[in-house]
């Protein structure tokens, strides 16, 4: 089952990670909505991550909450777009916009794995994604057309991002097992597909892609490798279940 | 001993943590119950989000009553086995929403649009002269909408796939 288990732990982990990432923005969003939303799609994220690392622990692996809290950054299996700081409200924005549509669409797919308990909870995952994309889809539409300023800040945001956002499509080893027992339709399906749906909304946000001649995928996230960011990330989260792993909410 | 139906009969009491209105039952979100002995029931559960914080204590509040009833030993368990989606919520569940003020998810066929989410008729006043504000709300179930009609803000129960 290592397939499976390498599979679910760089979905959980993303989710996990990105989760933490969109909580920093609670009390800090630049309106009130906002706030709210990015607090409302970290609990969602948290939850999420929980339910994949629910099915790890029922393929032997620990517990969610000591999977989640007690590894090093290099035992994390995230892509390192999900890790980058948040940076201004313009870089979180398109940040989620790429990482939300790929998730959405990998859930959609995963809703006919022919590994039961990921179909099941993919089904669940896809339909509350729906809501991350809508909300990502307005703001980049928003924002990418609004003034000369949100326009070009958006731009660059996505310039800084791009290379990151393809290192979420880094393949496994097992790539060619999860794609022969129809676990997984595999990354280079999934960012096939992503491609063609962000496409679509950029344009209509006058965001131009990078050119595909400067494309350099940001690479290692999911075999341990990142960036310097993670390091105080994980610290951070972890920090009350490593003082009292028993404490009590 | 208590058939499956007393079982139905005896949990509407407990009420949704969130929606003091509206119970568990009418909310869609107990979809198994088995009686296996005097003693033994068994329920299953299966939270409207992923990320729902209160489902822990709804677990309890579910065995809690069956105790209350006399049933000594209830297993009550979280699945995805049958998800949530909102179009589970019975026809008493969708007037509770309306009676505590939030508009109720309209029916969907299996796809949430964009679309679906405009112009949600107003629980107050009834009109659809609404916008959206946001596609996330005080909980996870809830999106923020105004009603260009009574200048009111109100919130939607989510309709969820």
């Amino acid at each position: 089952m290592n397939h499976v288990k390498e599979l679910l732990y760089k979905m959980a982990d993303d989710l996990l990670i990105i989760g933490h990432r969109n909580s920093e923005w609670t009390g800090l969003g630049p309106i009130l909505e906002e706030d709210i939303a990015f607090s409302s799609m970290a609990q969602d994220k948290i939850g999420q991550s929980q339910a994949l690392f629910q099915l790890l622990h029922e393929l032997g692996e620990q517990e969610p909450d000591t999977v989640a809290f007690t590894r090093q950054a290099n035992q994390f299996h995230n892509c390192q777009l999900v890790e980058l700081p948040n940076g201004d409200y313009d870089f979180s924005t398109i940040r989620h916009f790429l990482y939300d549509v790929a998730d959405q669409l990998r859930f959609e797919m995963l809703a006919n794995s022919s590994y039961e308990p990921l179909a099941k909870v993919s089904r669940k995952i896809k339909g509350e994604l729906k809501y991350h994309v809508f909300h990502a889809n307005t703001w980049v539409t928003k924002l990418g057309s609004a003034t000369e300023e949100s326009h070009a800040r958006m731009q660059t945001s996505l310039n800084e991002a791009w290379n990151y956002a393809l290192g979420i499509f880094e393949e496994s080893e097992f790539e060619q097992q999860l794609i022969s027992e129809k676990i997984f339709e595999g990354e280079a399906a999934l960012k096939a597909r992503w491609l063609e749906t962000i496409k679509p909304v950029l344009a209509k946000a006058s965001l131009k892609i990078p050119e595909e001649k400067t494309w350099e995928p940001k690479l290692g996230g999911r075999k341990g490798y990142h960036t310097e960011h993670l390091d105080p990330l994980v610290e951070e989260m972890a920090e009350v279940f490593r003082i009292d792993p028993g404490a009590e909410w | 001993m208590y058939t499956e139906q007393d079982i139905w009969k005896i949990l509407e009491v407990v009420k949704d943590p969130e929606i003091p209105t509206l119970s568990m039952v009418d909310m869609g979100i107990i979809t198994k119950i088995e009686v296996r002995g005097e003693d033994d029931v068994y329920v299953e559960m299966t939270p409207t989000f992923s990320g729902c914080p209160a489902i822990k204590m709804m677990e309890n509040m579910v065995a809690d009553r069956l105790r209350e009833a006399g049933i000594s030993s209830p297993k009550v368990v979280t699945t995805f086995d049958k998800p949530w989606d909102s179009n589970k919520i019975t026809e008493r569940g969708l007037m509770c929403l309306k009676k505590h003020g939030l508009a109720p998810p309209p029916k969907h066929n299996g796809e949430i649009t964009q679309e679906l989410l405009e112009h949600v008729p107003c629980p107050f006043c009834g009109s659809t002269n609404t916008d959206t504000k946001s596609p996330f709300g005080p909980t996870l179930c809830r999106s923020l909408h105004y009603c260009n009609n009574c200048l009111q803000a109100f919130e939607q129960f989510k309709p969820v796939v």
